[in-house]
C-alpha cells in the first residue's frame, strides 16, 4: 500500500510488515511499539513520524546522547484529601499499563527514568478541587514517568503545568476505572529554550469519560503524542488542544484514538494560532476504527489561524475504518489566514489594528477555553493569549 | 455642518506588476443631510473611490485632497477615519471567523463612540434595529458574515450604519445581488439614517433600481475615473432610459 512505501529503507522490521496488512496508522511508524529504546532505530528525519520534526533541536533526546542531569525538573504535586501521591521504583506494576511507547524518544524516556510518580484517586471519590502537578524545568536534562489512576466512578480534574527550562522526555499514563470521569489539563508554558517530548496514554474504562486539554504556548520544541484506547464499551474521549506557535517555535501534536472496543465515542478538536518567521505547528490526527469496534462515533477537527507571513502548519487528519457498522466518523482540517481584508474590515469599523487582531484570536480560541472549566486556568490562558499577541506587535 | 470635500483625487493600483491609474481627478463635495448617487459602468472606478476614501491599503493616493470638516482624511489610518465619522458599507463584506456579530458590534460601537455603550440600552438598541431590518435575533450569535447569504451581509452592513451613526456614509453597491424585498428592507434602513438629517450619503450603484427607494439630491455619472456629468434626480431617469453608452463612447465594455 502507498503508505508503506513511505517508510525509508533501513528502518523496516519484521514486526512492522506484519501489522501493515491491518493498519496504515501502525505502518506509518518505523518500528512497532516497545518499552525498550533499543527496539527503535535512531531516526534520521525522513521517517513518516519524524519528517516534520527538527531532530537537530531535540538536544540528543532521540539518539541517546542526552544524559539525565541531577537538576532536570522539579515536580510538585498538590492533591486534595483522599488522593494518594507516591513516588515509586521502576518495577512498580502500575507503570506502563495505559499504552506502550510508539517512538524512540518515548521509549528512551521509559528506559531512562529512575522513579515514577503515581497519583491515585480511590473508587467513588469525587474531588471538588483539582490535583495539580507542577513540573518546573531547572535547566537540565530529565526523563520521567507519571501515572494518574482513577478507581471506578471516581471523578477528578488534573492540571499538569510545565514551566521553566528543561530538556525533558516524559510519558504520562491515565488509567480510568469503569464509570470514572477524568479531566486533564496539560499546559506547556515553557521558556522558549525548552525541549519537551512525551507520550500521553489514556486507557478508558467501561462507561468512563476522559476529557483532555493540551495547551502549548512555550518551548523551542514541543512534541506530544496524546493517545487514547478503550478498556470497555461506552467509553468517551474528548481531546481538546490549543497552541500558540511563535517565531522559531516547533510545536507538534500527534494524536491517536484507537477505537478498539465497540460503542465508544471520541471527539477531537485542536486549534492553533501561529505568528512569526519560522513558527511551525504540526498536527497529526489518527483515528483508527478497528473491525470489532461497531457502534463507534468519532469526529476530529483541526483549525489553524496564521496571523503573519513566515509561519507554517502541517495538518494531517487520518481516519481509518475497518468496519461499516458505526454511528458516525468524520474529520476536518482547515488553515486560515487573518488577512489584510479582515483587518481592513474591522479597522473600517473604528477598531484599531491591535484590538482587531486580539478580537479575532480570542474569538478563535474562546469555544475551547470556555470548556476547560477550571477558572484560574481559563483566566491564565486568556492573559497568555493576550501576552502572545502583544509580543507580536 | 459636516462636509466631505474631495478635490482632484488621483489614485493608482498595482496590478500585474504595473501601476494603473484608476481615479483621474475626482472632485466632489458632500454635505451633511445630502444624498449623492454615483452611477457608472463597471470598471469606471466607483468602488475604487469608495475604498480609497476608507483607506484600503491596496490603493495609492497619488494626488489631490480629501477633507472631512477640514481635517485631512488621507493622513488618517483606516480606523481613525471610521472614528472621525466615515462609514463604508462594503459590496463584499468579509467573513471574520470566531468573532460573533454581537461582540463585533459592541467593540465597534465602543471604538467609534469613544466609550462602551451602556449594556442595557445597547442590547435594546441592537435588538430593535435588527427587528426593523427583519433580522432574526439568532443573527447576533453568528460569526461575522460567516455563512451569511448575500442579503444577510447587506442587512448586516446597514445594521452597522444605523448603530454607528456616521457623519458620512459611503454605500458601495449595497443594492447589488438583492431581491426586491431585501432591497426594500435595506433601503428603509438607509432612509431611517438619512431622515435624521445628520448624515451625508454617497450612494454608489450600477443600477437605477435602488433610486426608487432612496431619492438622491444629486446624481453624478462616473466614467473613466472621474465624474463626467452631474445633475439632479432627473439624470438617473436619463440613465435608466439610455444606459451608459453615451459616456463610454461604446468603446469600454461594461
Amino acid at each position: 500500500m502507498a503508505e508503506a512505501q513511505n517508510i525509508p529503507v533501513g528502518s523496516t522490521t519484521a514486526g512492522q510488515i506484519a501489522v501493515a496488512a491491518e493498519s496504515t496508522v501502525a505502518t506509518r511508524m518505523s518500528a512497532p511499539p516497545s518499552f525498550d529504546v533499543a527496539d527503535f532505530p535512531v531516526p534520521h528525519g525522513r521517517e513518516e513520524e519524524w519528517r516534520f520534526t527538527p531532530l537537530e533541536r531535540l538536544r540528543g533526546l532521540h539518539d541517546g546522547t542526552a544524559v539525565a542531569t541531577g537538576q532536570g525538573v522539579r515536580v510538585d504535586v498538590t492533591a486534595p484529601e483522599g488522593v494518594t501521591v507516591e513516588t515509586v521504583a521502576r518495577d512498580d506494576a502500575r507503570i506502563g499499563r495505559a499504552g506502550t511507547p510508539v517512538d524512540r524518544v518515548a521509549a528512551q524516556a521509559y528506559s531512562a527514568f529512575e522513579k515514577a510518580g503515581v497519583v491515585t484517586v480511590p473508587k467513588d471519590a469525587v474531588l471538588t478541587e483539582p490535583i495539580r502537578i507542577a513540573v518546573h524545568g531547572e535547566g537540565g536534562v530529565a526523563y520521567g514517568h507519571q501515572v494518574v489512576e482513577l478507581g471506578a466512578f471516581a471523578e477528578a480534574v488534573v492540571v499538569i503545568d510545565h514551566t521553566g527550562d528543561a530538556v525533558l522526555a516524559a510519558n504520562v499514563d491515565f488509567v480510568l476505572g469503569d464509570g470514572a470521569k477524568l479531566t486533564v489539563v496539560s499546559v506547556q508554558d515553557w521558556d522558549d529554550t525548552a525541549v519537551h517530548v512525551g507520550q500521553h496514554n489514556a486507557l478508558i474504562g467501561r462507561d468512563a469519560t476522559f476529557k483532555s486539554f493540551v495547551v502549548t504556548f512555550g518551548g523551542d520544541v514541543v512534541r506530544l503524542h496524546p493517545r487514547v484506547a478503550y478498556a470497555g464499551t461506552g467509553g468517551e474521549a474528548e481531546l481538546f488542544g490549543l497552541y500558540f506557535t511563535d517565531a522559531g517555535q516547533h510545536q507538534e501534536h500527534r494524536l491517536l484514538v484507537d477505537h478498539n472496543t465497540p460503542h465508544c465515542k471520541s471527539n477531537v478538536m485542536y486549534k492553533g494560532a501561529l505568528q512569526g518567521e519560522g513558527a511551525h505547528a504540526v498536527w497529526i490526527g489518527d483515528v483508527l476504527i478497528e473491525a470489532k469496534a461497531e457502534g463507534t462515533d468519532t469526529y476530529e477537527m483541526n483549525r489553524n489561524l496564521v496571523l503573519t507571513d513566515g509561519a507554517r502548519v502541517d495538518s494531517v487528519p487520518n481516519l481509518e475504518i475497518e468496519t461499516g457498522e458505526i454511528v458516525g466518523a468524520g474529520h476536518a482540517s482547515a488553515t486560515g489566514r487573518f488577512d489584510d481584508e479582515q483587518l481592513f474590515y474591522l479597522m473600517a469599523r473604528g477598531i484599531p489594528a491591535d484590538e482587531a487582531r486580539r478580537l479575532v484570536v480570542r474569538g478563535f480560541f474562546a469555544e475551547l477555553v470556555q470548556q476547560i472549566g477550571v477558572d484560574d486556568i481559563e483566566e491564565r490562558l486568556l492573559v497568555k493569549i493576550d501576552e502572545e499577541l502583544e509580543a507580536s506587535l | 455642518m459636516a462636509t466631505l470635500e474631495i478635490h482632484d483625487l488621483h489614485v493608482t493600483v498595482e496590478a500585474d506588476n504595473a501601476t494603473k491609474e484608476i481615479l483621474k481627478g475626482v472632485d466632489l463635495t458632500v454635505k451633511q443631510g445630502e444624498t449623492h448617487a454615483i452611477m457608472g459602468p463597471n470598471g469606471s472606478g466607483k468602488s475604487t473611490l469608495a475604498y480609497s476614501l476608507a483607506g484600503h491599503p491596496k490603493y495609492t493616493i497619488t494626488g489631490g485632497t480629501v477633507t472631512l470638516d477640514g481635517e485631512d482624511v488621507l493622513e488618517m489610518s483606516v480606523d481613525e477615519r471610521a472614528r472621525a465619522g466615515l462609514f463604508l458599507a462594503m459590496q463584499y463584506p468579509v467573513e471574520i471567523p470566531g468573532v460573533s456579530v454581537s461582540n463585533f458590534l459592541r467593540t465597534s460601537a465602543t471604538a467609534v463612540r469613544g466609550e462602551a455603550p451602556k449594556l442595557r440600552t445597547w442590547v435594546k438598541e441592537v435588538k430593535e434595529t435588527m427587528e426593523r431590518l427583519s433580522m432574526d435575533p439568532s443573527f447576533a450569535e453568528r460569526n461575522v458574515n460567516e455563512g451569511f447569504s448575500g442579503g444577510e451581509k447587506k442587512r448586516h452592513e446597514i445594521l452597522q450604519l444605523e448603530l454607528l451613526k456616521p457623519k458620512m456614509a459611503i454605500l458601495d453597491e449595497t443594492d447589488s445581488g438583492l431581491d426586491v424585498d431585501a432591497l426594500r428592507i435595506v433601503s428603509e434602513g438607509v432612509n431611517r439614517v438619512r431622515e435624521t438629517g445628520e448624515v451625508g450619503t454617497l450612494l454608489i450603484t450600477h443600477y437605477t433600481r435602488i433610486l426608487r427607494y432612496i431619492k438622491p439630491d444629486f446624481v453624478h455619472v462616473f466614467s473613466g475615473g472621474r465624474i463626467v456629468e452631474s445633475g439632479g434626480a432627473e439624470l438617473a431617469d436619463k440613465l435608466e432610459n439610455e444606459g451608459y453608452e453615451a459616456y463610454t463612447k461604446g468603446g469600454v465594455s461594461a
